[in-house]
C-alpha cells in the first residue's frame, strides 16, 4: 500500500536520507529501527509531507504523494503521530481530538469516532475538558494516538509511541498499537525501543545514518547477531 | 521578554538574582505616578462626578473603536508573531471606502431607489448595513492581498524582515492613498451614511437639537456612541465563540500553537493565517467607518495614532490574548480621554507610548498574557 524508493532528502547541506527504499503492505506493522539520528524521524516527516524529498518517490495506494501538500496527505488516509506527541497544549483534550478529525466533514460520523476512542481511552473521557498541556505524559501518549485515529487512517506513522513512558505503560501502548492493526490500519512504527518493535512487527528495517542496512521479517531480525548487538543489548 | 518560567525556583531565587540592582528606582518612580494620577481623578471625581462620567463615556467610545483594530494586531499576531503595522491603514482604507460609496453612489439609499416603497427608515438601515459590509469586505479583500504579496513569502525569513516589510506597507498605503488621484492628501469632510443624533440626560432622556449644545452639567451621549458600544461588545462575542466552538477557530489556536504539526492534523495553516488576517481586517473596516462618522473627518493619515494605540492596548492585554485586547482598548480609551479632560490635550498620544512603556517594563507579557515561550 505504501511504496518508497530512492528517496533522498536534505536538511541544507546535510544529506539526512541517502536513497531509502521499503515498502508497507496492507495489513502489516513494519518497525524501522535505528540508533539516534539515523534519519527515522525524517523518514516520517518525508512520507507525511512536512519535509520534500529532493529525488525518489513515494506511492501510497498507487497515488504519487511525494510532492502532496502535508494535509491533501491526510485526506489520503495516512496519519502522522509525532515524536514528542505534540499535544496542543492550550487546546482541550477533546478540542485536540477534533483536530485530528479536521480533513473529515461529516459531524455525525465524526462524533461516532470521537466515542469509540473516549471507549478506547476512557481516561480522555474524563479529562475531555482538561488543556492537553496539563496531561501526563502517558496520558499524553494516549491522548496522541487518539488524535491521531481520529481521521480514520488507513495507515499510520508512528514515531517513538513508547519514549519516556514507564515500563507498564510501554506495554500498554504496545497492546494498543496491536489493536489499532487488528482492527485493518496498517502501522509504520519507528521505536528506540527495538525489542518491543520487533516483537509486535511483521517486519522491519535497520536504519543506520541516512541507509537502510538491513530489512527482513522481524523475528529474523531480532535474531541477528549484530542487530543483538548493536539495538537489543544482548 | 522574560525567559519560560515554569519552575517554582524561577519564582523566588533565581529570577530576584537577574534583577537589575537598581530597579528599585524605577518603581519608586512608578508609585509616585500612580499616586499622582489617582489624586487627579479623584479629586476631579468628588470635584465634578457628571463630568467626570461624560469623561468616561467619551473614553469607551474610542476605547471599542480601539477594540475592533486591537483584535487585529492581536489574533495576526497569536497566528503569525508578526506585528502587523499596517493594519491601522486597513482601518483607514475601511474609513475611506465607506465615504465613496456614500458620497459618490449613495450607497446608503439603494434600497429607496431601487423599492421606492420602502420606508426611508427601514431603507437607511438596510443601506448603512450595506455600506459597511462593503467597506469589511474591501478591507478584507485588501488584508489578504497584503498577507498574499507582502508577508507570506517572508513566512521563514527572520521575523525582522516581516516587521520592516509592515511597516513598509503601512507606509505605502499612506502615502499611496495621499496621491492627488486616489485619496488626495487633504483632511475631507466625512459623510455620513445617516445623521448623528445626539440626547442628553436631565430627568429623562432628551434629545438635543443639531447645532445647539446639551444643557450644563448633564451627560449626552449620540446614537453612534450606542452603535460603537454594540458593535464593539458584540465583535468580542463573535470573536470569543469563533475561537472556541467553531472548527476554523480552534484550527486557528492550534496553529499558533504549533504549525507543524496542526498541518498533521490535515489543516490547511495558509488558509488559516489568511483566514485571521481576514476576520482581523473585517473588524478594522467595521471600526474605520465608526469612527469616521463618530469624528466627522478622514485623511490618509487617520489609521496610524489609533492603529499605534490598539496596538498598545494589545500589548497592555497581552498580545494574542482576545478579552485582552479588549480591556487593553478599554483602558486606552480611559487613559486618553481622561488625560485629555484633566492633563492636557497634547498629551492624549503620549499618554499611549507611556502606558506601553511602563508595560514594557513591569509586565511584558501584560494583563492576560501567558509567559513568553509557551506560545513559541
Ligand atoms: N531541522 C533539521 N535541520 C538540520 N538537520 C536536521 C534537522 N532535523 C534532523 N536533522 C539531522 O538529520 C539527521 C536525522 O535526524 P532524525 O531526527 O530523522 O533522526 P532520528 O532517527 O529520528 O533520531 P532520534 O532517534 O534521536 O529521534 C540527524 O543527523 C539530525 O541531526
Ligand atoms: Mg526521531
Amino acid at each position: 500500500m505504501l511504496q518508497v524508493d530512492n528517496l533522498n532528502v536534505y536538511y541544507g547541506a546535510i544529506h539526512a536520507l541517502q536513497g531509502i527504499s521499503f515498502n508497507v503492505n496492507e495489513g502489516e506493522i513494519v518497525t524501522l529501527i535505528g540508533a539516534n539520528g539515523a534519519g527515522k524521524s525524517t523518514t516520517l516527516r518525508t512520507l507525511s509531507g512536512l519535509l520534500r524529498s529532493r529525488t525518489g518517490s513515494i506511492t501510497f495506494k498507487g497515488v504519487d504523494i511525494s510532492s502532496m501538500p502535508a494535509e491533501k496527505i491526510v485526506e489520503a488516509g495516512i496519519s502522522h503521530v509525532p515524536e514528542g506527541r505534540k499535544i496542543f497544549a492550550p487546546l482541550s483534550v477533546r478540542e485536540n481530538l477534533m483536530m485530528g478529525a479536521y480533513s473529515r466533514n461529516d459531524p455525525a460520523e465524526i462524533q461516532e469516532t470521537l466515542e469509540r476512542a473516549y471507549r478506547s481511552f476512557p481516561r480522555l473521557k474524563e479529562r475531555a475538558g482538561q488543556y492537553g498541556g496539563t496531561l501526563s505524559g502517558g496520558e499524553q501518549q494516549m491522548l496522541a494516538t487518539a488524535r491521531g485515529l481520529m481521521s480514520k487512517p488507513t495507515l499510520m506513522l508512528l514515531d517513538e509511541p513508547s519514549m519516556g513512558l514507564s515500563p507498564i505503560l510501554v506495554e500498554e501502548i504496545f497492546r494498543i498499537i496491536v489493536e489499532i492493526n487488528k482492527q485493518g490500519t496498517s502501522i509504520l512504527l519507528v521505536e528506540q525501543n527495538a525489542q518491543m518493535a520487533l516483537s509486535v512487527a511483521h517486519r522491519a528495517y535497520v536504519l543506520e545514518t541516512g541507509r537502510i542496512v538491513l530489512s527482513g521479517v522481524a523475528k529474523e531480525i531480532a535474531d541477528n547477531p549484530q542487530v543483538k548487538t548493536a539495538y537489543l543489548g544482548v | 521578554m522574560p525567559e519560560k518560567s515554569d519552575l517554582p525556583a524561577a519564582m523566588s531565587g533565581i529570577s530576584r538574582r537577574r534583577r537589575p540592582p537598581l530597579a528599585w528606582v524605577g518603581n519608586g518612580f512608578l508609585i509616585i505616578v500612580a499616586v499622582l494620577a489617582a489624586y487627579v481623578l479623584v479629586s476631579n471625581l468628588a470635584k465634578n462626578p457628571i463630568e467626570f462620567l461624560q469623561n468616561v463615556l467619551d473614553g469607551l467610545k474610542l476605547g471599542c473603536v480601539y477594540a475592533l483594530i486591537a483584535l487585529g494586531y492581536t489574533m495576526v499576531y497569536g497566528i503569525v508573531k508578526l506585528i502587523n503595522f499596517a493594519h491601522g491603514d486597513v482601518f483607514m482604507v475601511g474609513a475611506f471606502t465607506s465615504f465613496y460609496a456614500v458620497s459618490q453612489f449613495n450607497l446608503h439609499q439603494w434600497p429607496q431607489m431601487l423599492f421606492p416603497a420602502i420606508p426611508a427608515g427601514i431603507s437607511l438601515v438596510v443601506g448603512s448595513f450595506t455600506v459597511i459590509l462593503l467597506s469589511m469586505v474591501v478591507c478584507t479583500l485588501l488584508a489578504i492581498t497584503i498577507e498574499r504579496v507582502a508577508y507570506k513569502p517572508l513566512r521563514d525569513a527572520p521575523r525582522i524582515a516581516a516587521l520592516i516589510t509592515a511597516i513598509g506597507v503601512s507606509f505605502f498605503l499612506e502615502f499611496f492613498g495621499a496621491l492627488q488621484f486616489v485619496f488626495s492628501p487633504r483632511f475631507i469632510p466625512y459623510k455620513s451614511p445617516f445623521d448623528t443624533t445626539a440626547w442628553y440626560i436631565q430627568g429623562g432622556i432628551h434629545p438635543i437639537v443639531s447645532g445647539q449644545s446639551s444643557p450644563d452639567n448633564t451627560i449626552s451621549f449620540s446614537n453612534i456612541f450606542l452603535i460603537i458600544l454594540v458593535a464593539s461588545v458584540l465583535v468580542q462575542l463573535f470573536l470569543q465563540f469563533l475561537v472556541r466552538r467553531t472548527k476554523i477557530g480552534v484550527a486557528m489556536r492550534a496553529a499558533s500553537f504549533d504549525k507543524p504539526t496542526a498541518r498533521l492534523m490535515g489543516i490547511n495553516v495558509d488558509r488559516v493565517i489568511s483566514f485571521t488576517f481576514a476576520i482581523g481586517a473585517a473588524f478594522a473596516g467595521l471600526g474605520g467607518v465608526l469612527y469616521a462618522i463618530a469624528y466627522a473627518s478622514i485623511w490618509t493619515q487617520l489609521g496610524i495614532l489609533p492603529g499605534l494605540k490598539a496596538f498598545v492596548a494589545a500589548v497592555l492585554g497581552g498580545i494574542g490574548s482576545l478579552p485582552g485586547a479588549f480591556v487593553g482598548a478599554l483602558i486606552m480609551g480611559q487613559a486618553e480621554s481622561l488625560t485629555m479632560s484633566y492633563i492636557s490635550t497634547p498629551m492624549r498620544d503620549a499618554v499611549a507610548f507611556t502606558i506601553l512603556i511602563i508595560v514594557l517594563l513591569v509586565k511584558p507579557t501584560g494583563i492576560f498574557g501567558e509567559p513568553a515561550g509557551e506560545k513559541a
